[in-house]
């Protein structure tokens, strides 16, 4: 990241980060919006769909999988990560910037990128919360079992939420304001939802149409997170595209952001 | 050695020079202005004072610190109140004061603070629910927080009431008491001439004239105002009084110029000539007129 005409000044303070993450902790919770699209809403339709459509309890002929096991939590934990990637993200270091609080920082000790580390941290804490609370009631209400390769799901995961957040962080690179982050926001976040099997579930995508998902970061995100819940190492492929998104993508952040 | 030097400062935002050769220096424990009308450079000057921007030519040190190279210790020992800078809606006064210190080695108390600035009520208040001039002082703590040997506050006033804004002047006189050198940026001549030791004239980029307020008003002429209401009679009497330097007629308003002592002749040689002048008042010149006689219109207007 850098400034217009100045590179950021970083100076080893674990206690700053500490405050400045409880300070955006306290702000975050402060506004239910943001932890009721995030936390909440994946959750609820996760319950809903799953209680009230009959057929994503019947079992596939083929496979013997129903919806509400893998395919219905995963896409909600995908649906939390994109909200934190493409809504909270960048509306909230869009309004930062619009009204100089980076800036304000810039001439602190502490260097404005400990605020954009902080939200990171912050966000990432809520997906982990929202992905482990979808699969947690999951469990309890829908009878669903827990990704069955915990330690390739965490991976997955954690790639997953690296592409999403980098590409968030594009997002609140180019916007001008928050209000226009919420716009741009929903923009990137429907199509790559679309390719991430939110309405058309990977399965049933026709075959070009798979490949293609294949390169989105939603569509590996989706399928490596499947993968792992079925028990398998997700494909080397979707990995790839997950670290290649978040270095393409974080790459263009770094160059783009501005602190003002 | 000066707190403050900056020499041959220069600033050109895609080939338009914002600063254009400014120098001046600041003593340790003065509060020194910076005025000049919207656009002549004050801000961009003072963002290359705290290492916000990277100047493209000159020389300057802060503390005897070069900003350009010590970004990190100019931080430390300049505390900075920038313009259209504001907190998050919902973070808490005491919050954002209690953050603020934690970004500083030796941070001052910033419970002690709070009351000083008059905000020991609003310790719970969000950002969002504050007043124009409640936020500007929270401003300024911020910007006392980290204990700095400079304070440097831009466009501390611009924008209040005129009861905020001298509630805000006296907290200045309260950092000046405090042993702070204050860099006081503002397009306010009043504000600058209240509260400023020594004031930088800055114009479309350049500097004017360094001086005290008093100084500066007497370079430009200086001296006393009288006005009265009152027939022509005595015109040309008055004119002839060695200490008026100018009179204007306006149907029977008259206003004299001259140098301190005018009010005394005038009212002498009018009482001289038997006449009785109405509505009489005398005004010293401020520095709004110095700053008009320096760099050719009113403050007011933008550059
Ligand atoms: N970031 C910027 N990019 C381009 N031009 C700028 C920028 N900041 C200031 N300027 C221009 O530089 C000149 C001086 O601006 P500034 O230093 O803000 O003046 P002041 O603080 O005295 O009002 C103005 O003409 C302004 O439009
Ligand atoms: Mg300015």
């Amino acid at each position: 990241m850098t400034t217009t005409d100045s590179p950021a000044v970083t100076r080893h303070r674990p206690s700053a980060l500490r405050k400045v993450l409880l300070a955006e902790t306290r702000l975050f919770l402060r506004d239910p919006a943001t932890a009721f699209f995030t936390l909440v809403l994946p959750l609820a339709l996760l319950l809903i769909l799953g209680s009230a459509i009959p057929a994503f309890r019947q079992p596939d002929p083929a496979t013997g999988e129903r919806v509400v096991d893998i395919h219905l939590p995963s896409t909600m934990i995908m649906l939390a990560v994109a909200t934190a990637a493409f809504s909270a993200i960048p509306s909230v270091l869009a309004t930062y910037r619009e009204r100089g609080v980076l800036r304000r920082l810039s001439v602190t000790p502490v260097s404005p990128a400990t605020l954009l580390g902080a939200q990171l941290l912050l966000n990432l804490a809520t997906a982990a919360l929202a992905a482990f609370l979808t699969i947690l009631s999951g469990h309890l209400v829908l009878g669903s079992l827990p990704p069955a390769a915990p330690a390739w799901f965490v991976l997955a995961f954690v790639l997953g939420v690296s592409a999403l957040f980098t590409l968030g962080l594009c997002v609140a690179a180019l916007v001008p304001n928050g209000r226009a982050a919420g716009g741009a926001g929903a923009l990137a976040m429907f199509p790559l939802l679309f390719f991430g099997g939110l309405w058309l579930p990977r399965q049933l995508m026709p075959e070009v149409l798979l490949r293609f998902s294949d390169f989105t970061p939603t569509g590996a995100f989706a399928q490596a997170m499947h993968d792992s819940w079925a028990g398998q190492a997700p494909q080397p492929l979707h990995l790839g595209v997950l670290v290649a998104w978040t270095l393409v993508a974080g790459a263009f952040a770094a160059r783009a952001f501005r602190w003002e | 050695m000066e707190i403050i030097e900056i020499t041959g400062l220069r600033k050109a935002y895609g080939g338009r020079a914002a600063v254009d050769g400014v120098s001046f220096t600041v003593r340790e424990g003065e509060v020194f202005g910076v005025v000049g009308r919207n656009g002549a450079g004050k801000t961009t000057t003072i963002e290359c004072l705290c290492g916000l921007r990277t100047p493209d030519g000159g020389t300057l040190t802060v503390t005897g610190l070069d900003p350009r190279t010590d970004r990190a210790e100019v931080r430390r020992r300049v505390g900075v109140q920038l313009q259209d800078c504001s907190l998050p809606d919902r973070l808490r006064v005491g919050e954002a004061l209690d953050l603020y210190a934690s970004f500083y080695d030796r941070p001052a108390d910033w419970r002690s603070l709070l009351e000083e600035v008059g905000l020991g009520s609003k310790r719970d208040t969000p950002f969002a629910k504050l007043s124009g001039g409640q936020r500007q002082r929270l401003s300024i703590a911020l910007a006392l927080v980290g204990a700095p040997r400079v304070a440097v506050l831009d466009e501390l006033t611009t924008g209040l009431d005129p009861l905020a804004r001298r509630e805000t002047w006296s907290l200045i006189e309260q950092v000046r008491r405090r042993g702070v050198t204050v860099v006081l940026v503002t397009h306010f001549m009043e504000e600058a001439e209240r509260l400023c030791d020594r004031v930088a004239v800055i114009d479309r980029g350049r500097v004017t004239a360094v001086d005290t307020p008093a100084g500066l008003v007497a370079r430009a002429g200086g001296g006393q105002r009288v006005r009265f209401r009152g027939g022509p009679g005595a015109d040309e009497v008055l004119r002839a009084l060695p200490e008026v330097t100018s009179l204007s007629r306006e149907g029977d308003m008259v206003t004299v110029a001259g140098q301190d002592g005018v009010l005394l002749a005038v009212t002498t040689a009018l009482a001289a000539c038997q006449i009785v002048p109405a509505e009489l008042q005398s005004e010293r010149a401020t520095l709004d007129d110095a700053f008009l006689a320096l760099t050719g219109r009113p403050a007011a207007d933008p550059a």
